[in-house]
């Protein structure tokens, strides 16, 4: 079997969620997800997590730390659908009702490696403004009916939102015998490194 | 670095436009005319003399004799004779070359020459002709003479040169002909001999024929022909050729070179000395003035002054336009306009002038002539010929000619420079490199814009029109993609190429593209086929796909054009199957593109903004108490159908209690077995009844169990689970059944889902214990029982009602056989209900369930999107009217007031309804009884298959057939059954409606309603049954309107149930009708067909259809018992075989008891059981189906015998009604 070659390509991520910047909001909690095409499956660890409050930092930076680990490995057969991670940050308002604060998606880094990535993050704004003020009124402010279309593209043009706050993501991406089958995606480097293998590092 | 900090809008473009100049023009006389060609060909004449070809090639030919002459010298001496030999046959060929071209071009030079001259002539000629002169042109020939002698040792040496040259090829020509000759001739000569040893007798003559020298006449013969030997160059001749060529290309020696000069010193005659046609040319002439517009990027930016035509036909503008421009530009065009007069301007034609390269700035830019032309047609009253037209020099009209306005404007375009010095360009980035800086140099894209060049016609015609030297090697290029592009000039593909770079961009060509399996399938799946929509992880490389995966996709592919008779035993409706499925997709087709659009609710949830009922509901539910005594179900969270894989979806079904279940009757025992045969039939039927109302256990029971023990057992998608058992005819079992719910394919999407055409089966079986202990003495020691299970009824419900409904929540009658052989029903409890004599109508058993879907999903919204109509525009908003007010009061209650037909067209709901004729052998059948008829009438309708829209359209949209369509496919579904049952009533002479309200299970469903003497009756014409308008049971559930031939009614009144509302719809207040005083009914004509047409029924085929069905369910249940050994009882099939017609004949009622005495004393000693199942015959798998479901086959007592009847009953229309008669047979001990 390991002379035909691999039939499919393993990538691995950790990393954490680590922190956030709502400027305007405070004890939030984040869930995420991942979102992937029809090639792809998760392997091992956990797809969806969902984290513990947080607040404020007292210095001036008022950051919202998290460090929420994330750990999932995919195996796949195609690149088409690379993985996403969605992420979801709620809080509660000021009647103490958990309303979401922002929506935000972002691929996984395609070349192995650390990668840390600040995604800007965004909700669903009211069709109007009575109805707006309601939702405020209410404590249920507009959501999507799944967090996952984020990332998607479909019907996005019957909504509008606004932004606010960043997540800060660390992720740390390992890869397996995609090379093997044919696609390249470490940085240029370390591709010259594998790709000539040995015979070419030595003397000839 | 060139703009790259700037702020955008710094870059500037200076287009200098100096002047125009016409080389044709309507108003040109024919002396311009000539002047024009003149002028061009004097043009042409310099530009020759600047580059001055011939010169060159002549150098060049020189040079490399004088290289042959110094490589031949060495070659004697040294000795790498081969080298250089070869570098002098190469130089040979070049000169060879290079004199053919040079040849051409001196030829060409002295043709233009000719033309020149030719051209002033004829100028000089016509204005002697016309006795005026227009153009001040003026041709003088300057001869230069020349050194006579030398001249013409020059050409002498030139020539024989060329001679001793030619000599020398044609001799090395010769050679090598003179070689193939030779190898030609041996071949002849080789098969010579061969003939020749079959011929001896011509031996010596033969032989002496055949000398080493050349000439010699070949012998005739066959075989193959004697070669002939070339014949040797001849200088004489060859020189001779050489000086005719020499003469017509070359000057001759000593004559003068004539070198023409074009002056514009001649004087034109003024006007009062010309003729009136002249004079009026020259004063339009003057009335003509020209302007020009700067089209920057396809938009006016600016525009020059309008300046007249000059009597040379020159405009002089001298305007410099600075173009304040932000990005790289597009396409820079010049709009000539010429303006007659007052009256109006036309556009005579565009200029495409190029981009200039970044580092053509103003001040260096040179000036540059851009032509146009216009293919615009004028004639002209006076002395100009006019352009698109043909005219003459000549005075007879020949030679004619038809001439374009054309011209040339000059102008420069060049970047400016700003105050610091840098110019002012857009930085190269946003030009996009890549293919168009191939063609940069030539600016085609500047000039035709970036569209021009998918177009290479209009690419060609720019390279034509801009005087394109196809020489120049910096055009390289752009020649070259014309040249392949459209493979000569004038040709010109008739096609547009939407992607016309795609071919560059393919990775490999469309057939291996195809040949790949993972690439097919992977387009597949992106196509989203049906079997591929959901296909998960493809693999990476082709041979891990297996071939068997495209089996089903290509049998299917295969399969749309051919009718496969296997699986429809009849082929009329395997004709209909495939018309529907052709329906079906066409629908689809239309509706794909529809449903991709989303709406807000389906992205977003969003709180809507109470209003005050809702606030005083809200406040109403804090004082609600907080466990009430009757709770109500509450909503649950809608879960849309996108993000659910396999094992999510459950289907919940909750059964409660069951009413009236058929209880036991008492078995006979093998002791039992004479008396029980030999009671009289009045005997039976006097005592039957008390001795089933005492429920009493006796003797009879086995093991004294009680009347009956029934449990339901609910199977979908082939799961099965079943309740605990009850005891009694009444059994409360108040359980929930949870079953997996799987899509096909693992396809969750909302297309998907509503296109299941799975059915819940709910069950109702009797679980019977026999003692099987062998000897009596065991008795005492352990039970040895063993469990059988009796069918008695189903409830059979479709996915996709459930899937649409969210919930289905109500009291079902249970589907139960006319024959029950062993259980009767309690009829007690029946006469104790029957104060009303209505009631007793609806005997039968019913069951309580409660079916849902968890999570509940949302079912498909119908497509929101208007269809084209044939009805009045008035009606149409009349109808929207209606409608909108309808919905306004009561917006649950449904009021189709228009309806798609078949073909996708709007059609008022009421041209559906107009009496229709039944058949006329369901007339004769009750000639006095008009109950007893319409009775039959229903039953016939009900006989024609059910067919939900929703299955096939899924939800889309619900399309009305008219009666005869339905009749035609055989299928449909309850509007259709209603339509027809409702048209057949008012052909009977009732007062009939339909109904279009909710009823369960179906859902919004239309019934028909017919009014008696006194009550009301609801007739449900996909079951034909009828129902009394105050029968509990009836399963419509709400009315929303009614329908009638002539108006519809909507149902304003407070409640919706039939048993709580009055029908009479002449009361305003309680029906608001469609058509009023206010909107008559304008007399709709009916899309019902006249009359209906009827084929009698055809037995035979029926009969044929019978032994077929028989044949194939008897090898389905052998094929259910694999482990066990299937015997069949013939002499009981042919009982049952007899009594289906009884059945058919009395629709099943009242020959129970005949039959079971029957049975009895036929197979006294067998326990029996059994029943007649019947059904409309649509195809086979439903049959299939139902006998599967009624578990027959799980008996595996090992002596069990089963019997199996089959009668299909033709009715007109070969609409059939099927029944099957399934029984096991246990010979008792």
């Amino acid at each position: 079997m390991a002379a035909v070659g691999p039939s499919v390509f393993l990538l691995m991520v950790n990393g954490q969620v680590e922190s956030a910047q709502f400027p305007e909001h405070d004890d939030l909690y984040c869930k995420y997800c991942f979102v992937y095409g029809h090639d792809w499956a998760p392997t091992a660890g956990l797809e969806e997590g969902i984290s513990q409050i947080t607040s404020k930092s007292h210095d001036v930076r008022h950051s919202l730390v998290w460090n929420f680990p994330i750990d999932v490995t995919f195996k796949s057969t195609n690149p088409f659908g690379w993985p996403q991670i969605v992420l979801s940050v709620y809080g509660p308002d000021v009647f103490g009702n958990d309303v979401v604060r922002g929506y935000g998606a972002v691929h996984v880094p395609f070349s192995p490696g650390r990668h840390k990535r600040t995604i800007p993050m965004f909700v669903p704004e009211s069709t109007s403004t009575l109805q707006k003020f309601t939702s405020w009124f209410m404590g249920r402010r507009p959501e999507y009916t799944d967090p996952k279309v984020v990332a998607q593209g479909e019907g996005r043009e019957v909504t509008r939102v606004r932004s606010q706050g960043f997540v800060t993501l660390l992720f740390n991406v390992v890869t397996k015998d995609m090379r093997k089958l044919g696609y390249d995606t470490g940085p240029a480097d370390m591709l010259r490194v594998e790709g000539q293998g040995l015979t070419h590092g030595l003397p000839q | 670095m060139i703009g790259s900090g700037d702020p955008p809008g710094n870059f500037q473009l200076d287009i200098d436009i100096s002047g125009l100049i016409f080389t044709h023009h309507p108003c040109f006389s024919r002396e311009h005319v000539l002047a024009a060609k003149l002028a061009q060909l004097y043009d042409q004449y310099l530009a020759r003399c600047q580059r001055n070809k011939a010169k060159f090639l002549s150098d060049k030919l020189q040079a490399l004799r004088n290289a042959v002459q110094t490589g031949l010298d060495p070659a004697k001496t040294q000795k790498s004779v081969d080298i250089t030999q070869k570098a002098i046959n190469e130089y040979k060929s070049e000169i060879r070359q290079t004199r053919k071209l040079r040849d051409a071009e001196q030829e060409k030079d002295r043709t233009l020459l000719k033309t020149i001259i030719k051209v002033w002539k004829e100028m000089k000629s016509l204005r002697e002709f016309q006795r005026f002169t227009n153009t001040p042109l003026k041709l003088v020939l300057r001869k230069e003479k020349v050194d006579q002698k030398a001249d013409a040792e020059a050409y002498e040496a030139e020539i024989q040169a060329e001679v001793s040259e030619l000599l020398e090829e044609l001799s090395e020509e010769h050679e090598q002909r003179m070689e193939e000759y030779r190898a030609a001739y041996q071949q002849w000569k080789a098969w010579k001999k061969a003939q020749r040893a079959k011929k001896k007798k011509k031996k010596h003559a033969a032989a002496e024929e055949h000398p080493e020298e050349e000439g010699e006449e070949p012998l005739p013969g066959e075989g193959p022909v004697k070669p002939v030997p070339p014949e040797p160059p001849s200088g004489a001749v060859l020189e001779q050729q050489v000086r005719e060529r020499a003469a017509r290309s070359r000057r001759r020696p000593g004559e003068p070179t004539l070198v023409p000069e074009l002056t514009l010193a001649g004087s034109v005659t003024p006007n009062d000395q010309c003729p009136r046609v002249e004079v009026l040319r020259r004063e339009d002439v003057k009335r003509r003035s020209v302007y020009l517009k700067v089209i920057f990027n396809g938009k006016e930016v600016s525009r020059t002054e309008v300046r007249p035509l000059g009597a040379d036909f020159r405009v002089h503008f001298g305007q410099i336009f600075n173009l304040q421009i932000v990005n790289w530009p597009e396409s820079l065009t010049l709009q000539v306009y010429e303006t007659v007069g007052h009256s109006g301007t036309t556009l005579l034609a565009e200029v495409f002038l190029p981009i200039p390269e970044s580092t053509v700035v103003s001040g260096r830019a040179p000036t540059e002539e851009v032509e146009f032309s216009s293919t615009q047609h004028v004639t002209l009253d006076h002395e100009g010929v006019g352009s698109g037209v043909p005219f003459s020099f000549e005075a007879d009209g020949s030679n004619q000619l038809i001439l374009m306005t054309s011209g040339k404007v000059s102008n420069s375009v060049a970047w400016a420079i700003g105050e610091n010095g840098i110019p002012l360009i857009p930085p190269l980035s946003q030009q996009s490199i890549g293919f168009r800086s191939a063609l940069k140099r030539a600016d085609a894209i500047s000039s035709i814009g970036a569209s021009g060049l998918t177009d290479m016609k209009k690419l060609a015609k720019w390279a034509a029109e801009s005087k394109l030297d196809p020489n120049d090697p910096s055009n390289g290029p752009l020649m070259q993609l014309i040249s392949v592009a459209t493979s000569g000039e004038s040709y010109v593909p008739g096609f547009f190429r939407l992607e016309q770079l795609q071919q560059e961009f393919n990775f490999m060509s469309d057939e291996e593209l195809n040949r790949s399996k993972r690439f097919r399938l992977l387009h597949l799946r992106s196509q989203e086929v049906p079997e591929f929509r959901n296909y998960k992880q493809i693999p990476a490389y082709d041979r891990e796909i297996m071939e068997k995966v495209f089996q089903d996709y290509e049998k299917r592919l295969r399969d749309r054009n051919v009718i496969e008779t296997k699986d429809h035993v009849d082929g009329h409706r395997a004709v209909v199957a495939k018309y529907l499925q052709q329906v079906r997709e066409s629908v689809l087709n239309r509706f794909l593109i529809a449903k991709r659009h989303f709406l807000l609710t389906d992205l977003i949830v969003e709180e809507e903004v109470p209003n005050i009922s809702i606030l005083g509901l809200s406040l109403f539910k804090l004082a609600e108490q907080k466990r009430p005594l009757r709770p109500r179900r509450k909503g649950r969270k809608k879960v849309t159908a996108q993000n659910l894989s396999d094992g999510d979806i459950k289907l919940l079904v909750n059964i409660i209690r069951a009413y009236d279940i058929p209880v036991r009757k008492p078995v006979a025992g093998k002791f039992q077995q004479p008396a029980r045969s030999s009671r009289t039939f009045g005997e039976k039927c006097a005592a039957s009844p008390p001795a089933h109302s005492s429920p009493a256990p006796s003797a009879d029971y086995p093991l004294g169990q009680v009347l009956v023990r029934p449990f339901v057992e609910v199977s979908f998608q082939r799961t099965i689970c079943h309740t605990t058992t009850a005891e009694g005819p009444n059994p409360s079992w108040n359980e929930e059944l949870e079953l997996p719910f799987r899509a096909p394919n693992g396809d969750y999407s909302m297309t998907s889902l509503q296109s299941v055409k799975d059915d819940v089966f709910i069950n109702i079986f009797d679980e019977v214990l026999y003692d099987i202990s062998e000897d009596d003495r065991e008795r005492g020691s352990g039970t040895h029982t063993r469990i059988e299970r009796h069918w008695l009824g189903c409830v059979k419900i479709p996915f996709s009602t459930i899937y649409f409904q969210a919930r289905i929540d109500g009291t079902f009658k249970i589907d139960i056989p006319p024959v029950l052989l062993g259980y009767s029903k309690e009829r007690s409890v029946i006469l104790e209900r029957g104060f009303d004599p209505v009631r007793s109508l609806s005997e039968g058993s019913y069951i309580t369930l409660f079916i849902t879907i968890e999570p509940q999903l949302v079912p498909g919204e119908p497509v929101r999107e208007k269809f084209d109509s044939q009805e009045d525009e008035k009606l149409l908003q009349a109808t929207e009217k209606f409608q909108a007010e309808c919905a306004l009061k009561f917006p649950n209650r449904q009021c189709p007031a228009t309806v798609l037909d078949l073909s996708g067209k709007t059609v008022f709901v009421t041209r559906y309804l107009k009496p229709l004729n039944p058949p006329p052998e369901l007339l004769e059948a009750h000639p006095n009884n008009p109950q007893a008829t319409a009775e039959l009438v229903a039953r016939y309708v009900s006989l024609i298959p059910f067919l939900p829209d929703s299955v096939s359209f899924a939800g889309i949209c619900d399309l009305w057939s008219t009666s005869d369509q339905f009749l035609d496919l055989l299928a449909g579904d309850e509007e259709e059954h209603a339509v027809l049952l409702c048209n057949y009533f008012l052909s009977l002479g009732k007062k009939a409606w339909l109904v279009m309200g909710n009823a369960i299970p179906e859902g919004p469903t239309a019934y028909v309603l017919t009014r008696e003497q006194s009550h009301y009756l609801i007739w449900n014409p996909c079951s034909g049954h009828f129902y009394a308008q105050f029968d509990t049971f009836c399963p419509l559930k709400s009315v929303g309107c009614l329908i009638g031939p002539d108006n519809i009614w909507f149902n304003i009144q407070r409640y919706d149930s039939p048993l709580r509302i009055n029908f009479d719809v002449t009361k305003p207040k309680l029906w608001k009708s469609f058509f009023s005083r206010s909107l008559p009914y304008p007399g709709l004509s009916s899309v019902q067909p006249e009359e209906l047409v009827y084929q009698g029924s055809d037995k035979a085929a029926a009969a044929e259809l019978q032994d077929r069905i028989e044949k194939i369910l008897k090898e389905k249940i052998m094929d259910w018992r694999p482990r066990h050994l299937t015997r069949w009882n013939r002499y009981c099939t042919s009982t049952l075989r007899h009594f289906l017609p009884l059945l058919e004949a009395s629709r099943g009622a009242g020959v129970e008891d005949d039959h079971r005495a029957e049975l009895l004393r036929q197979l006294g000693d067998y326990r029996f059981s059994g029943f007649p199942l019947h059904m409309p015959y649509s195809e086979l798998k439903p049959l299939i189906e139902a006998v599967y479901s009624t578990g027959v086959h799980n008996i595996d007592v090992p002596s069990v015998e089963f019997a199996l009847a089959v009668y299909v009953h033709p009715y007109p229309k070969s609409v059939l009604s099927v029944w099957i008669y399934v029984a096991s047979l246990i010979r008792n001990r």
